[in-house]
C-alpha cells in the first residue's frame, strides 16, 4: 500500500470527476498529527455522499477519517448498512465484508499484514452498525476480543437497522417502537461497551459524536492501544434521524441529549493501555 | 450467441451458457470464434472507427498511478483514444454509488447501461478493469444494450465481450495502436 494507490495518473486527470480528484488534492495523508482541525480545509468524504442529509453518521465519518494517524496504511473493514454506502466516496482502503463477519475478516487481514509487512505499522479498523456489531455479528465481534486481536472496532449505534427500513436491534432501547417493530421492543438495550470490557478490550469508550475533538481523541487512543496491546472498542451514538422522526438539522441536538443520558461519556482503559496513551501524549501524538 | 445485445432483456445474458469461452494464450475471441490476436485487434479497431460514439472505459488499474506499468498504460490509453477518435470515460470505483452517478463523466459496473444509454455509445473498449467487475459489467451491457464491447485484458480475457484480447501489457497495447493506425488509413479516416 502507498499513497500512489490514490494518485490519479497525470494523463487521465482531466477525465476524472472533479469531486474524486479533490479527495486526493485535499487529503491530509502522511502526518500522524492530523485531526479534526484540518476538516475546514481537507476533504475526507464527498459532499454528495449517500447518507441522508444531516445524518450524524456522516459527521462521525468525517471526524474518524480525519483522525486516523496512519491513513495510507489503514484498512477499514465495514459491513452492510447505511455506513457501508459511503465507502465509494472516500479515499481509503476499505474491505466490505459479509454482514456480521467484519471482525473475523479484520482479524485475518491484521494477521496477514503483520506476517507480510513485519516492519511496517498497519492499522485495521472495523466500522459497522449496531445490527452488524451486536446482533448478527456479535459472535465474530466478541471472539475477536477474546482472541486479543490487535484491531479497533467502532460501532455506529443508531439503535436500529436503518438501512433495511427500521427493525429493532439489540441496541434499541426497551419499549421503542419502529416501523417494523410495531409492538415495541420487549428487552433491554445490550450494554455493548460493558461486554467489550468483560471480553478483554483494553480501551473502551462510549460517547456521542457531538464533539469532534473528543471523537479524535478516542480514535487516536483506540488505534495506538490496538497497535501495541490488543482489541479496542469505540461505541458511538449516531442517531438515525430518519427513523426517529427528527429533521436533518436536529442530529446534533439529539446527540447532545444523548450526552446527558444513556450516552454520557464513559471511558475505560487497562493499565497497559494507560501506559501507551501516556507515552503517545508525551510524544504529542494525542 | 456472443453477438450484439438484443436491445431487450436477454434470457441468456452470459456467453458461457452458449459454450463461448475465453481464448487460449496468444489468441483473441471474435464474437464466438477463436482467432489470431491480430485478427481480433483489426476488427476491434475497425469497429471503434466506424460505429457511433466510440468510448474507452478505463478502470482503476490504469487510472491510478500504483505501478510503472499503470503509468505507462495511462499514456497509451491517451494515444489510443486519439487514434480511434474515442472518448474516455473512467470507471473510478466499483462499488454501487448511490444516489446516482453522473453518466456524463463516469461509469459504474453495477449499472453500466446508464452510461451507455445516456451517451448513445455503440462501441466501447474496457481496459484496466478488474476481472470480476468487467465480468459483471459486460454481461449487463450484452443483455441490455446494443453496444459492441471490446475487452483489452491483462489476464485471460472476457467471453462476455464481443471482441477480446488477453495478456495485454504495454507492448501489446502499442501493437494494437499501430494496427489501429493502419486500419484508420485503410478506411481513409
Ligand atoms: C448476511 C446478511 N443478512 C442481512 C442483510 C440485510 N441487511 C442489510 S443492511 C441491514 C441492517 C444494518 O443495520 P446496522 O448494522 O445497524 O446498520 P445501519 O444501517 O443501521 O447503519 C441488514 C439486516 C445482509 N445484507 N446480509
Ligand atoms: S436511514 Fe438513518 S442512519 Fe441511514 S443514512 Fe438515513 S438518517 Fe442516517
Ligand atoms: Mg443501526
Amino acid at each position: 500500500m502507498s499513497f500512489n494507490i490514490y494518485k490519479v495518473n497525470e494523463e487521465l486527470r482531466e477525465f476524472m470527476p472533479p469531486e474524486i480528484l479533490e479527495l486526493e488534492e485535499k487529503a491530509t495523508w502522511g502526518n500522524p498529527k492530523r485531526g479534526v482541525m484540518d476538516l475546514p480545509y481537507a476533504k475526507e468524504l464527498l459532499e454528495e455522499h449517500s447518507l441522508c442529509a444531516g445524518c450524524p453518521e456522516s459527521d462521525a465519518f468525517r471526524y474518524i477519517l480525519a483522525s486516523l494517524p496512519n491513513p495510507e496504511d489503514t484498512i477499514i473493514v465495514n459491513s452492510t448498512g447505511c455506513t457501508s454506502l459511503v465507502f465509494p466516496q472516500i479515499a481509503l482502503h476499505t474491505v466490505h465484508s459479509l454482514f456480521g463477519n467484519q471482525n473475523a475478516v479484520a482479524s485475518g487481514i491484521k494477521r496477514v499484514l503483520e506476517y507480510r509487512f513485519p516492519n511496517k505499522v498497519k492499522d485495521v479498523v472495523v466500522l459497522a452498525g449496531d445490527g452488524a456489531t451486536v446482533d448478527i455479528g456479535l459472535d465474530c465481534t466478541l471472539q475477536s476480543f477474546f482472541r486479543q486481536e490487535k484491531i479497533t472496532t467502532i460501532c455506529y449505534d443508531n439503535e436500529v437497522y436503518a438501512n433495511t427500513g427500521g427493525q429493532e436491534s439489540g441496541l434499541t432501547v426497551k419499549g421503542h417502537v419502529f416501523k417494523m417493530a410495531p409492538k415495541g421492543k420487549q428487552w433491554d438495550k445490550v450494554p455493548m461497551w460493558q461486554l467489550a470490557i468483560d471480553s478483554g478490550c483494553h480501551y473502551v469508550v462510549r460517547m456521542t459524536v457531538s464533539s469532534p475533538r473528543r471523537v479524535e481523541q478516542a480514535v487516536k487512543k483506540a488505534i495506538y492501544v490496538a497497535r501495541e496491546v490488543g482489541p479496542t472498542y469505540i461505541h458511538l451514538y449516531t442517531p438515525c434521524i430518519l427513523e426517529i422522526g427528527r429533521n436533518s438539522d436536529e442530529g446534533l441536538e439529539e446527540m447532545k441529549l444523548g450526552d446527558k443520558e444513556r450516552f454520557s461519556f464513559f471511558e475505560y482503559m487497562t493499565p497497559q493501555a494507560e501506559e501507551v496513551i501516556k507515552r503517545k501524549k508525551e510524544e504529542g501524538l494525542i | 450467441m456472443a453477438t450484439l445485445g438484443p436491445y431487450h432483456f436477454s434470457p441468456y445474458p452470459t456467453a458461457v451458457v452458449e459454450g463461448v469461452l475465453t481464448p487460449p494464450p496468444g489468441k483473441g475471441l471474435l464474437y464466438n470464434e477463436i482467432v489470431d490476436e491480430e485478427v481480433a485487434m483489426r476488427e476491434a479497431a475497425k469497429q471503434m472507427l466506424t460505429r457511433e460514439n466510440p468510448t474507452i472505459f478505463v478502470g482503476p488499474l490504469i487510472i491510478y498511478a500504483w505501478s510503472d506499468e499503470a503509468k505507462e498504460n495511462a499514456k497509451l490509453v491517451r494515444e489510443m483514444a486519439e487514434v480511434l477518435n474515442a472518448k474516455i470515460i473512467p470507471m473510478v470505483d466499483y462499488r454501487p454509488k448511490y444516489p446516482k452517478i453522473n453518466p456524463e463523466v463516469e461509469i459504474n459496473p453495477n449499472h453500466p447501461n446508464l452510461t451507455i444509454w445516456h451517451n448513445n455509445i455503440k462501441v466501447c473498449i474496457f481496459i484496466g478493469v478488474h476481472c470480476h467487475f468487467a465480468n459483471v459489467a459486460l454481461k449487463i451491457i450484452r443483455a441490455e444494450t446494443d453496444c459492441l464491447t471490446i475487452a483489452m485484458c491483462a489476464k485471460m480475457g472476457h467471453e462476455d465481450a464481443m471482441i477480446t484480447v488477453r495478456d495485454q501489457h504495454p507492448d501489446d497495447i502499442r501493437k494494437f495502436i499501430n494496427i489501429a493506425k493502419e486500419v484508420k488509413k485503410e478506411l481513409g479516416k
